[in-house]
C-alpha cells in the first residue's frame, strides 16, 4: 500500500478537480453514438492500480463529491460508488499486482460497469418513480464500450502526472537490474 | 505491521462510506434551502465561469463531432426523406387550399395573438453544460438571476417546451427537462384537446414521453400534436407554461380507452443536441 505523501496528495487534488471540470464542460457535451464518455470511474480505477485501496478509495470519493457538487446532484451517490471503485482497483493491486497492458483496460470497462450499475441500484434505492428502459441500458453499454477505448489514455496520463510523486516502482528496478550485470556486457 | 496497514486501510474505507451515507441522508433530509443545498449552489456558482468558457472553447469540436454524426444520420434517412418528399408533394395541393380556410379562421379566431410569445420575455441562452449521467436530465444556460430567470420559468428551443427552470445563480440557470422523471407538464392533445398530464414514460430515454390521466374516451390519434394546457390540473389556476406550447407528437396509444389509457409521443425537441434555449422570463406575460 502506497502511503500519500504530500506532494500526491495534492498532484490527486489538481487531476480530480480537473478531471470532473473537463468532464462536465466538455465530455459530456460530446455525444459519441449517443452517449457520452465518463472519465470519473476511469481516473478513480488509474489512481486505484497505481496508488492502492487507501489512495484509490479517498480519491474516488473526493471525485464522486466533487462531482456531484458541480453537478447539482445528490450529495454523496458518486461518492458512494467511486470509493467502491477506487477501493477495489487498490486492492487488486495490492492482493494480485497484475501486470500486462491489458490490465487497465479490463480494469477501466469492470470500473466503468461497477460505477454504471452502482449508480444505477442507488438511484432505484432513492426511489426513482420509472421503469428502465432500453435506451438507457444501450447508454450504459456504449458508455463501456467508449470507456473501455479511453481506458488505456487515461491510465498513461494518471501515471505520467502522478510518477513524480509515486515511490519507485519494485518491479521496474527488478526489470532494470539484469542491465548491470556483467554478463550483458561480455555479450 | 501488516495487520495495523489492513486496519488503518479498513478504517479509513469505513470513515468514507460513513461519510457518503450521512451526506445522502442529510442531503434528503433537508429542503432546498439547506446547508448542503447551499454549498452545492455556492461551489457551482463558482465554477460556472469555468464551465462556460471551456464549453465556449470546444465549441469547435463539438461542431466537429457533430458533423461526423449528422453526416451518418443523414446517409441513413435518404430513403426515408425521398418517401416523406413524395408524400409532402402531394400535401401541398392540399395545403394551399386549406391555407386560405385557415387564415380565414386565423383572423376570426385571433389564434395567432393567442400563441404569440413577443410578451413573455423571451431570454436566449447558450448551453453550457449537460447532465454527464442520464439520470439527470438537466442542462446549464449562461443566463440567471442578473437577467431576470427565476425557478419554474419555462424554457423551449427552436421547435419545443424542452423544461423549466430547477435552479438559478448569477449569471446562469440550470434547467430540468421535459425527460426528467421529476418532470410533469398539463397538456392537451388532438382536435379536441383532451386534458392529460405528460411525463418521461422511463428513465434515460429521451424520445418518449408519455401522456396519463386522459378520460377514457379522448378522442386522440396517432400524429396528433401535444401541446402545453396553460393551466394546472388540481385548480385551475394559471400555469407556469403558456398555453399552447408545443411538446410532441403522439406516437401510439396503449390500452386504448381503458382508465389506464396511456397515450406516448415523442417530443418535437431533440434533447441531446441543445445549444441556444429561450426561457420566458415572464411566462404569464405583462409583469409576468
Amino acid at each position: 500500500m502506497t502511503t500519500p505523501t504530500a506532494q500526491l496528495i495534492a498532484r490527486l487534488t489538481a487531476l480530480g478537480a480537473l478531471g470532473v471540470v473537463v468532464q462536465t464542460a466538455a465530455i459530456s457535451q460530446l455525444p459519441v453514438a449517443g452517449a457520452n464518455a465518463d472519465l470519473s470511474p476511469l481516473l478513480v480505477m488509474a489512481v486505484g492500480l497505481l496508488c492502492g485501496s487507501l489512495a484509490g478509495g479517498s480519491f474516488g470519493f473526493g471525485v464522486g463529491l466533487f462531482a456531484d457538487v458541480v453537478s447539482l446532484q445528490t450529495l454523496g451517490v458518486s461518492s458512494l460508488v467511486l470509493l467502491g471503485v477506487g477501493y477495489g482497483a487498490g486492492r487488486l493491486r495490492e492482493a494480485r499486482d497484475p501486470e500486462g497492458t491489458f490490465v487497465p483496460i479490463a480494469a477501466g470497462a469492470a470500473a466503468t460497469l461497477a460505477f454504471g450499475v452502482g449508480f444505477a441500484l442507488l438511484q432505484f434505492l432513492l426511489g426513482v418513480d420509472a421503469p428502465v428502459s432500453w435506451p438507457l441500458l444501450r447508454q450504459l453499454l456504449a458508455t463501456l464500450i467508449i470507456n473501455t477505448l479511453l481506458a488505456l489514455p487515461v491510465y498513461a496520463l494518471v501515471r505520467r502526472c502522478l510518477q513524480p510523486a509515486l515511490p519507485e516502482d519494485p518491479r521496474r528496478r527488478r526489470r532494470r537490474a539484469p542491465s548491470s550485470s556483467p554478463d550483458l556486457h561480455l555479450a | 505491521m501488516y495487520d495495523k496497514t489492513a486496519r488503518r486501510r479498513r478504517a479509513v474505507l469505513g470513515l468514507l462510506v460513513a461519510c457518503s451515507l450521512i451526506l445522502l441522508t442529510a442531503y434528503f433530509g433537508e429542503t432546498g434551502s439547506g446547508t448542503l443545498h447551499g454549498v452545492q449552489r455556492g461551489t457551482s456558482e463558482v465554477l460556472s465561469p469555468i464551465q462556460e468558457g471551456a464549453s465556449r472553447a470546444l465549441k469547435p469540436v463539438r461542431d466537429l463531432f457533430g458533423w461526423f454524426g449528422d453526416t451518418i444520420a443523414a446517409k441513413g434517412q435518404v430513403q426515408e426523406l425521398r418517401a416523406e418528399r413524395d408524400r409532402l408533394r402531394s400535401e401541398v395541393l392540399t395545403n394551399e387550399i386549406r391555407s386560405a380556410d385557415y387564415d380565414r379562421l386565423a383572423s376570426m379566431l385571433e389564434l395567432d395573438g393567442a400563441l404569440g410569445l413577443e410578451d413573455k420575455g423571451l431570454k436566449t441562452g447558450r448551453v453550457i453544460f449537460q447532465s454527464p449521467t442520464v439520470w439527470y436530465a438537466t442542462i446549464r444556460v449562461d443566463k440567471g438571476s442578473d437577467d431576470g430567470v427565476r425557478v419554474g420559468h419555462p424554457v423551449i428551443n427552436e421547435k419545443a417546451l424542452i423544461g423549466r427552470v430547477t435552479a438559478v445563480f448569477g449569471g446562469s440557470a440550470q434547467v430540468t427537462l421535459i425527460t426528467d422523471t421529476t418532470t410533469k407538464v398539463p397538456a392537451r392533445a388532438g382536435p379536441r384537446g383532451e386534458f392529460g398530464i405528460v411525463e418521461p414514460s422511463s428513465a434515460g430515454n429521451p424520445n418518449d414521453l408519455v401522456m396519463t390521466f386522459t378520460e377514457p374516451g379522448a378522442r386522440v390519434s396517432v400524429g396528433d400534436r401535444v401541446v402545453t394546457r396553460g393551466t394546472e390540473p388540481e385548480d385551475r389556476q394559471e400555469s407556469l407554461y403558456p398555453v399552447g406550447l408545443p411538446i410532441g407528437r403522439v406516437t401510439r396509444i396503449e390500452n386504448e380507452g381503458t382508465d389506464t389509457q396511456e397515450i406516448h409521443l415523442r417530443p418535437f425537441a431533440d434533447m441531446r443536441s441543445l445549444d441556444f434555449v429561450q426561457i420566458l422570463t415572464r411566462p404569464r406575460g405583462g409583469g409576468g
